[in-house]
């Protein structure tokens, strides 16, 4: 045979890739230094497909880089800088130690620093790359944004974070690009579509953090600084897309207005625009002056024909829609009560074009009084209201979001003051067939259609005296409920005397073996074939079949339960109900 | 000594170590201008010079770090002393002793010293290997230039020997190779060597415990160390301060000194991508794989779920007992009444967190996940109904048997069947009407019963314990039995008896009446008994490990028994004649072994791949075979093919007990201890390249399962589509 003897793992998968000890040797760096690099230049571990092979023969569990990733890093100018803010820290205990102050002024002076704008520019070549990724940007800045300016992490970032923060909510106020919200046990999700990407962050509530011990911020600290570089650099460009000035300006008539009322309450100017600017009433300046209402661009027609043609049209309904739910606040004015959080309701109301106000105590910003007589809706989050007005809505904040997901004005009745609210249901789950769905959601979908209250309108029939007036819509609905419950019941009475009673034989069409004894036949036929048919199948085909139905069957399962849960839950809440009635009486 | 007193003009609080450097550089700058001062060598200068060398050791006791500092100078002023050096210690010792005691000398007499040699002897030739000198006849040159010339005669051993045993005083004599001459030490000389090699002070006088007195203290002083004046310069000021301070000014008048610039802290944001250039796409991000967006929440994440997403109780202490790993929900879904109740989530940071982890440090992998239609996954097979006739609904039941009916066969007309139980009995039923014709008691529980397969000959074969027993059930037509007894009555012995394995006996008497007609009675008990298909041969098998004698076949018409094997190759579970060549398959536990009884050898060798083989049929055509096995599976062989299955069966949930071809039909059957039939259409086409079809076409149930048995036998109709079954329910079932 001849040549040289091949030797093993110099040649195929083990020779691309790199173990992180190895990577980390070959770049000269601490872990600390390589993870830091690792996470602003994006490089993470890859999962090799021949594990063993790749780990020259061991099982031993290592995490692989691949070894074009870390020649990649080599060239990386930021790993001078590393090396430089290294020295400078010896350099600088150093002169803490010997208690030379000058020393330690000169060098803090000179602190070396450095910029990640070619990273971003590298790691995303294109703006749509970029826009693509900014999910767990936006959460992780709305998250910094809300920590307390003590310890932790630094006062600048904090500030910066909060200043990135407020533009994007007035860049898509301004751009009406909000789709839906959603409020979880964990905070407010968020989802707009800007440039045609679905965007989604989570902003958490407003309390104060309990920093957990377990968690190591300098992790998260690396990942915000390269966020907010790249989250600052989109923000740019967007505004950029809507001709407005960046870093923003509030329109010169909304400046002068705020201006009068609230100079004297802050100190520094800075620190009062971003206020003005996170209180989100007023519209932001433009570059190039236009007209207030840009005309909607249209979309252009098309001669099409056949499947284009109908793509063409659900694209214009589309469009006729989300331009409905840009409006779907217009023209009504909101108050907001103090105890709901103002800003996520304020963002939300003021993307769909209604005008919003709050206490003056409250917040900047606030355009209008409580004594307002235009105000449509007050938006209040608690039991009862002392002074209430006659000429608008008291509703709870719920009504906002679900009308949002909802995309129409839901009927405010069921959002009064003190009224059990309907499930909050999230928008961000569609459901296939076979799988669960709530009763509310399918109401929920009926009012969509446009078919109005169909349950409750019968009922309504059956209701002579239905007076439109919201107190006694309490009772009202007690009453339907009693009446819904009788027929229920009379139809359970009907059901009972059916088994019991002994009618003479009323054969039944599919047993008189016609066409329905035919098609029962034919069905068990093919059930028979089905079966025997799987009885033939290959080992590995049995065992992937096996595993669908199984998945399959889960899910039915788990929709089931949930069905029988909620069954036994309303079962439950109707005997409450009917015990209290009775105890009324 | 001006320095000292700049230095005694320093402050008090200076620290020690700073004071003792001070003083030492103090005493070194006395020595440098020692040589300045006074050139020529005094009496005083010495006393001044051993002063000098005092405070030398003193400095070198207190630090260890100016040791050879003041060792080097030592030498330098040695030097100028003229005395030469020695590289070895000792040797300086000895040189620092002899100068000193040369200095002493000089001091205290220096009459004696001149004795010796006239003036100053010292060499100049410097600090020189004296080898260098060997070959000259001076070793060097005095201060005035002058050669020292060696002594005339140098001493030899012998010499040297003599003064070591005569001079008194030669331990104390040392020989001084830069002059060549021998100095005797005096006794201070002597004392002072000593005390050295003691690790004393040179001098005796000197006291190393003197009370230290702490003249620069930590603590400060009121008073000045010196009452001096403050000049006058230290009042006005400085013309230079001044000078540079009015350059500074001019050139910040002049706008050259411009104040630093306060450093950008905000980050300045411009459109990075200006100029999106679609070559800048390097190849990494092809190969980029984005991280998996979060994932959006569902219903049960709400503020206000609906009811049905909250946790029972159980369902609670279920979550809350599983590792943080393995639960569904990584959170407990809550219902709130209003939105003010909402708390804030104690997870958010560390969700964050572990989001930051999973971008950085989870490895990445392109899973191509494949949709599959489990519809598509379900092979293509003829319809059922295309494949008819075929057994499809339970029509009789033969009811008569009181134990488990092991095993049944149908005559070669299809008029009659015969069944053998556990009850001790066979009886034979007609097919139609599932009447019970005879019943017939045999001495043990039947273990295999078989018709024979003549249509001409009317036998049938019983085995029981250790007996084969042939019976003329006297059913059908009444020719067939006559001749068929006439047939067992017309054999006539063979001229000499051969000694056979088995005792063949003829009925007589109430026997015959009740239809025995032959009783083979083999040396161990016989487990199953198969006619050949011409009828005049019959195997039977007794199972035995042990030994070769597991089967027999024998010749009714001239009633000879003879063993084929010679080996025992494992034990046999059952045999079969194939139904057209001269074959005999053989199955042990997991083999088929198939002899060819003509050339009496193996032809062929099946692997079943099961673990233990309980049935075999050979199909009509001889071409094809079945094995049931105890672990549920049937192979199918295609002897042309093939050692190992062309197909293997795992259709039946338990062991299977029997397994039968038809004779005509396309068909097979199978029967478990499932309590289930299932038939399948098996074609076997005559062309060679064409695959047998095997499609299970029906499961027939109608057995109860009872002591975990449920069919044990299976049998064909020899012409209809119909199949017999029987089971440990005591009954045997038709199915048409």
């Amino acid at each position: 045979m001849g040549g040289l003897q091949k030797k093993k793992y110099e040649r195929g998968s083990a020779t691309n890739y790199i173990t992180r000890n190895k990577a980390r040797k070959k770049l000269q760096l601490s872990l600390a230094d390589f993870r830091r690099l690792c996470i602003l230049k994006g490089i993470y571990p890859h999962e090799p497909k021949h594990k063993k092979k790749v780990n020259k023969g061991s099982t031993a569990p290592r995490t692989f880089y691949l070894l074009k990733d870390i020649r990649f890093l080599l060239h990386e100018p930021i790993v001078r800088k590393f090396r430089e803010y290294k020295v400078f820290v010896r350099k600088l205990r150093k002169a803490y130690g010997k208690a030379e102050w000058t020393a330690v002024e000169r060098l803090r002076d000179n602190k070396p620093g450095y910029k990640l704008d070619h990273i971003i520019k590298e790691r995303y070549p294109t703006f749509i790359d970029a826009l693509r990724d900014i999910d767990d940007a936006l959460s992780m800045c709305f998250l910094f944004s809300t920590f307390a300016r003590t310890g932790k992490c630094h006062v600048q970032t904090i500030t910066l974070c909060r200043r990135l923060t407020v533009e994007w909510m007035n860049y898509v106020v301004t751009s009406r690009s909000l789709r839906k919200v959603f409020i979880s046990i964990k905070g407010i999700y968020y989802q707009a579509e800007v440039l045609g990407q679905l965007i989604t962050w989570l902003v958490p509530y407003q309390f104060a953090h309990d920093h957990p011990t377990d968690v190591d911020y300098r992790v998260m600290a690396t990942f915000t600084e390269m966020y907010t570089t790249l989250f600052g650099f989109i923000n740019f460009r967007l505004y950029q897309t809507l001709n407005l000035v960046y870093p923003p300006k509030l329109d010169s008539k909304a400046e002068s207005e705020l201006k009068a009322e609230h100079e004297e309450d802050y100190a520094m100017d800075s620190e009062s625009y971003l206020e003005k600017l996170s209180a989100l009433s007023a519209s932001l300046a433009r570059v190039v002056a236009t007209a207030e209402e840009e005309e909607e661009n249209q979309l252009d027609q098309f001669p099409a024909d056949g499947e284009d043609l109908e793509n063409m049209e659900a694209r214009e309904k589309e469009q006729k829609e989300q331009e409905a739910q840009n409006r779907l606040f217009e023209g009504l004015k909101f108050f907001l009560n103090r105890e709901v959080p103002r800003e996520s309701l304020a963002f939300i109301l003021r993307c769909f074009g209604a005008e919003v106000s709050w206490d003056k105590s409250l917040c900047i910003g606030g355009t209008y009084n409580v004594t307002d007589e235009t105000i449509t809706h007050q938006i209040v989050d608690r039991p009862d209201i002392d002074k209430q007005y006659i000429n608008r809505y008291y509703i709870q904040p719920q009504w906002v979001f679900d009308s949002v997901n909802a995309k129409m004005r839901l009927p405010v009745e069921d959002y009064f003051l003190g009224v059990t609210l309907p499930p909050h249901l999230s928008p961000f789950v569609e459901e296939k067939d076979g799988d669960y769905v709530p009763p509310e959601k399918l109401k929920l979908m009926a009012l969509q259609r446009g078919e109005k209250h169909v349950q409750e309108e019968e009922e309504d029939d059956d209701d002579d005296d239905d007076d439109e007036e919201y107190n006694d819509e309490v009772d009202d609905e007690d009453l339907t409920e009693e009446k819904n419950l009788k027929k229920m019941e009379d139809q359970r009475s009907q059901g009972k005397t059916l088994a019991v009673k002994v009618t003479p034989g009323k054969v039944k069409p599919w047993e008189t073996g016609s066409v329905g004894n035919k098609v029962r036949l034919e069905k068990e036929e093919k059930a028979e074939e089905k079966r025997l048919a799987i009885m033939m199948m290959k080992k590995k085909e049995k065992y992937l079949y096996d595993k669908i139905m199984f998945g399959k069957k889960r899910t039915t399962r788990e929709a089931n339960k949930l069905a029988a849960k909620r069954k036994a839950h309303e079962d439950t809440s109707k005997a409450e109900k009917k015990q209290k009635k009775a105890k009324k009486q | 000594m001006r320095t000292v007193n700049l230095e005694s003009q320093k402050n008090g609080t200076m620290s020690k170590a700073k004071e003792k450097s001070a003083k030492k550089r103090v005493v070194e700058e006395d020595d440098d201008q020692l040589p300045i001062f006074d050139k020529d060598v005094t009496e005083k200068k010495a006393g001044e010079e051993d002063d000098a060398d005092l405070s030398d050791s003193e400095e070198s006791v207190f630090s260890g770090l100016e040791d050879s500092e003041s060792d080097s100078h030592d030498e330098e002023e040695d030097a100028e002393e003229g005395d030469d050096e020695e590289d070895d210690d000792d040797a300086v010792i000895l040189d620092e002793i002899l100068t000193k005691s040369s200095g002493v000398e000089t001091a205290t007499e220096p009459p004696a010293t001149d004795k010796n040699t006239p003036t100053d002897i010292r060499n100049t030739v410097g600090n020189i290997p004296m080898e260098w000198y060997q070959d000259y006849p001076h070793i060097g040159y005095n201060l005035d230039g002058k050669k020292i010339f060696k002594p005339i005669r140098n001493k030899d051993e012998l010499d040297e020997f003599l003064d070591k045993m005569e001079n008194p005083d030669y331990w104390r004599t040392v020989h001084d190779k830069t002059t060549a001459s021998d100095i005797r030490l005096s006794d201070e000389q002597v004392d002072l060597v000593h005390r050295l090699q003691k690790g004393q002070f040179g001098d005796v006088n000197f006291n190393e415990y003197e009370p230290s007195v702490d003249f620069f203290t930590n603590e400060v002083m009121i008073h000045p160390v010196t009452n001096r004046p403050q000049d006058k310069r230290s009042f006005i000021p400085s013309l230079i301060e001044k000078e540079k301070v009015s350059k500074l000014v001019h050139a910040i008048k002049m706008g050259w000194i411009k104040p630093r610039k306060p450093k950008e802290t905000t980050p300045q944001y411009y459109d990075l991508w200006a100029k999106e250039d679609p070559n800048a796409i390097l190849g990494r991000h092809k190969m980029h794989v984005p991280a998996p967006k979060m994932r959006l929440p569902g219903h049960e994440e709400s503020y206000n779920p609906p009811p049905e997403y909250l946790l029972t109780e159980e369902e609670r202490m279920a979550w809350e007992q599983q590792d943080a790993e393995d639960r569904k929900l990584p959170f407990l879904p809550q219902k709130h009444s209003c939105l003010r109740a909402v708390p804030a989530f104690s997870r958010f940071i560390h969700e964050r967190f572990e989001r930051c982890l999973d971008l950085y440090l989870c490895p990445r992998q392109r899973k191509m996940r494949v949709n599959v239609n489990p519809e598509d996954l379900i092979p293509k097979l003829p319809k059922p109904k295309d494949l008819q006739p075929f057994p499809t609904t339970m029509s009789l039941v033969y009811i008569g048997h009181s134990s488990l009916v092991r095993s049944i066969s149908a005559s070669p007309t299809g008029q009659w069947l015969v069944s053998g139980s556990d009850d001790c009995t066979v009886r034979f039923w007609e097919v139609n009407t599932g009447r019970c014709m005879k019943t017939l008691e045999v001495g043990g529980a039947v273990k295999s019963v078989a018709w024979n397969p003549n249509p001409a000959v009317c036998l049938v074969a019983v085995c029981f314990e250790s007996t084969v027993l042939l019976l003329n059930p006297g059913l059908g037509d009444r020719l067939v039995v006559s001749s068929t007894d006439q047939l067992i009555t017309s054999y006539e012995p063979p001229e000499e008896d051969k000694e056979q394995a088995v005792t063949w006996a003829l009925s007589e008497g109430p026997e015959h009446d009740n239809g025995h007609r032959l009783t083979l009675t083999h040396p161990k008990a016989v487990k199953q008994v198969v006619w050949h298909g011409k009828g005049d041969y019959l195997a039977s098998v007794m199972p035995d490990n042990s030994s070769n004698l597991q089967v027999l076949i024998h010749q009714v018409s001239k009633r000879r028994t003879q063993n084929p094997f010679r080996k025992n190759k494992g034990l046999v579970q059952c045999v079969s004649f194939h139904p057209l060549r001269p074959y005999f398959f053989v199955a042990t536990q997991r083999y088929v072994r198939v002899y060819n009884l003509i050339k009496q050898e193996l032809t062929k060798k099946l692997m079943t791949n099961c673990k233990w083989i309980s049935s075999m049929a050979i199909h009509p055509g001889g071409d094809n075979l079945i094995c049931g096995s105890y672990d549920c599976r049937l192979a199918w062989f295609d002897l042309d093919l093939s050692t190992k299955p062309y197909k293997m069966l795992r259709h039946h949930k338990k062991a299977l007990r029997g397994v039968a071809y038809h004779k005509h039909y396309p068909l097979f059957a199978s029967g478990a201890d499932d309590g289930s039939v299932i038939i399948c259409h098996g074609m076997v086409y005559n062309d060679l390249l064409q695959n047998p079809l095997i499609v299970p076409v029906k499961v027939l149930k109608g057995h109860q399962i009872t002591h975990d048995l449920g069919v044990l036998d299976v049998t064909f109709h020899p012409t209809q589509p119909w199949v017999f079954s029987s089971g440990a329910d005591a009954t045997i079932r038709l199915f048409t």
